[in-house]
């Protein structure tokens, strides 16, 4: 029986040290709402939502309240609407239709977010793939639910440079078309390569074709646990480091599994995946650059920064493998910098640069994610900077994002408030050094050969 | 059978056990095992419980504690048992 320390620690875990489950996602599937008419199409993707998902929230708040643990986040991830607008969209004004009906259906069923405004175009774009990108700019500015990400390159197709080319513009008119609220369109897009077809957090989330017609995903999250656990083993080695992480992991992920397994009881949608992530809020003590610290580093960006992202990496991985019976999604420690308080004062610390931050993403999940820079970056560099994360998740076989807002009217020295979940981010300088010539080549660069690894 | 564990935390006040074991007593609610420490300087009760007979839903008995908790000040939180034994057992 459960004896009355174990009840303690448990609770506070969630009182004390941020324990939540932070997002169930419902994946639904809308590629039987497509159809020739964009206004059939559009009821039909409104009707599929809103009664699939019309309990989604009120489950999530019932679990929430029976087994006293924060649920933060209830939200649905659809079929990439490239595909389901395929046979009715004509011009990027079409595509914005859809979103206004997503966004209305998110509206009407409580949800905090709905993704899938996504289009794969890792090899190639189809005419509606390329219409959908044209309409994100439009989209995301009228819209509040919304969530848009663009897959443009994977391990086995390589990385569609005509795709990045075009994603560094449409950055700059999303960030231009929401400047009234400092380019907050940008938080709500991202570039991804190798993106999983069951992830649950956003702003990457869609529901993948491979996927059943509907499911239920679920992220948990934790920093603020491990990073207690740490502290009370502050001269460890790292045999015991790994050990304390690994357990803390697979106490965190069982609550999820719980939490994953009655939402899909109840709302009677099988159970799809957990994703196995720390994701840090700005709350303080709810950090993953503080459990950096912990591990031994003065500031996330310090020399040895990459080596301790990667062990606490793969020992959540490992201490959730065990804890969950399907894994999946993006599963692994996330270095938002304006959601993360730790990454924000390391930046302003002068500890923490792009640079930096670019090889954490080497051994950890996703990639630059959410953070500022100047509102004059031209979109070739930031076309750049698309490319060169995509080249590390298609060389590495995992997947790297983009997700960052080139803020108009600011400059490096100035912060930009995103509020909420968003958080607040001091604005990073960017190389100033032109990447133009690379990014106009037009193309695709070829996948990388999967033999002599070196 | 639904099993519910119920912790008080807070100051250690006379008839807070009382108050609460009266309370789930009217609501047919049977106590299964009862545990409670002293933790720095704060009480900490436990009780695991037995809701198959509860004539109140789970949200209104959850409330209904918290209340009884507030009143007293400590703090009584209800919550099913899932959540402890799926963390600290495989």
């Amino acid at each position: 029986m459960i004896n009355l320390q174990e009840v303690i620690e448990t609770n506070k875990m969630i009182e004390q040290e941020n324990l939540d489950v932070r997002t169930i996602t419902m994946g639904i599937s809308l590629l039987d709402c497509a159809d020739n008419d964009l206004k059939v199409t559009c009821d039909k993707i409104y009707k599929k939502i809103t009664t699939l998902a019309c309990d989604l929230v009120k489950t999530g708040e019932d679990i929430s309240k029976e087994f006293g643990i924060p649920i933060v986040n209830k939200r649905i991830s659809v079929t990439p609407i490239s595909l389901v607008g395929s046979a009715c969209c004509r011009t990027p004004g079409d595509y914005v239709q859809i979103a206004k009906t997503l966004d209305k259906a998110a509206k009407e069923v409580g949800v905090n977010f709905l993704g899938g405004y996504s289009a794969i175009v890792s090899k190639g774009m189809t005419k509606s793939d390329e219409l959908l990108i044209r309409s994100i700019p439009m989209a995301l500015a009228c819209t509040t639910f919304i969530c848009s990400s663009i897959n443009v390159g994977s391990t086995k197709t390589g990385i569609n440079m005509d795709a990045v080319r075009l994603m560094g513009d449409i950055i700059k008119q999303t960030a231009e078309e929401t400047k009234e609220v400092d380019s907050l369109g940008c938080a709500k897009l991202v570039v991804l390569c190798n993106a999983p077809d069951d992830n649950p957090f956003m702003a990457g989330a869609f529901h993948g074709v491979s996927e059943a017609d509907a499911i239920i995903n679920v992220g948990v999250s934790g920093p603020g646990v491990v990073k207690y656990a740490l502290e009370q083993i502050p001269d460890a080695n790292f045999e015991l480091l790994c050990e304390t992480i690994k357990r803390t992991a697979f106490k965190i992920t069982r609550v999820g599994q719980l939490v994953a397994q009655e939402a899909s009881r109840r709302l009677g949608i099988p159970f799809g995946i957990i994703d196995l992530s720390l994701a840090p809020t700005p709350a303080v003590g709810d950090s993953v650059a503080d459990i950096l610290k912990c591990i031994g580093v003065e500031h996330p960006g310090a020399p040895g920064t990459t080596a301790a992202l990667a062990l606490l990496n793969d020992q959540v991985k490992k201490g959730g493998v065990m804890a969950s019976s399907y894994v999946g999604g993006l599963s692994g420690a996330f270095i938002p910098v304006s959601e993360d308080q730790g990454m924000i004062d390391a930046v302003e610390a002068g500890a923490l640069t792009l640079e930096k931050l670019e090889s954490m993403t080497c051994v950890c999940s996703v990639g630059l994610d959410m953070i500022a820079i100047p509102g004059d970056t031209p979109a070739t560099t930031i076309a750049g900077i698309i490319a060169d994360e995509s080249a590390i998740g298609m060389v590495n076989q995992k997947t790297t994002a983009v997700r960052i807002i080139p803020v108009v009217g600011k400059t490096v020295g100035d912060t930009v408030e995103f509020g909420g979940l968003l958080g607040y981010a001091p604005i990073m300088p960017v190389n100033t050094f032109s990447s133009q010539r690379f990014v106009d080549r037009g193309g695709r660069i070829p996948a990388p050969i999967h033999s002599f690894k070196n | 059978m639904t099993r519910a564990i119920i912790t008080v935390v807070g100051k250690d006040t006379v008839g807070i056990i009382a108050k609460v074991c009266t309370y789930l007593a009217d609501n047919q609610i049977n106590i299964l095992d009862i545990s409670q420490t002293i933790v720095q300087e704060f009480f900490n009760m436990m009780m695991i419980v037995d809701l198959t007979k509860s004539v109140k839903a789970f949200d209104v008995l959850s409330d209904e504690l918290a209340e009884i908790g507030n009143n007293t000040g400590v703090q009584v939180k209800c919550q099913l048992e899932d959540i402890f034994d799926k963390m600290h057992r495989i």
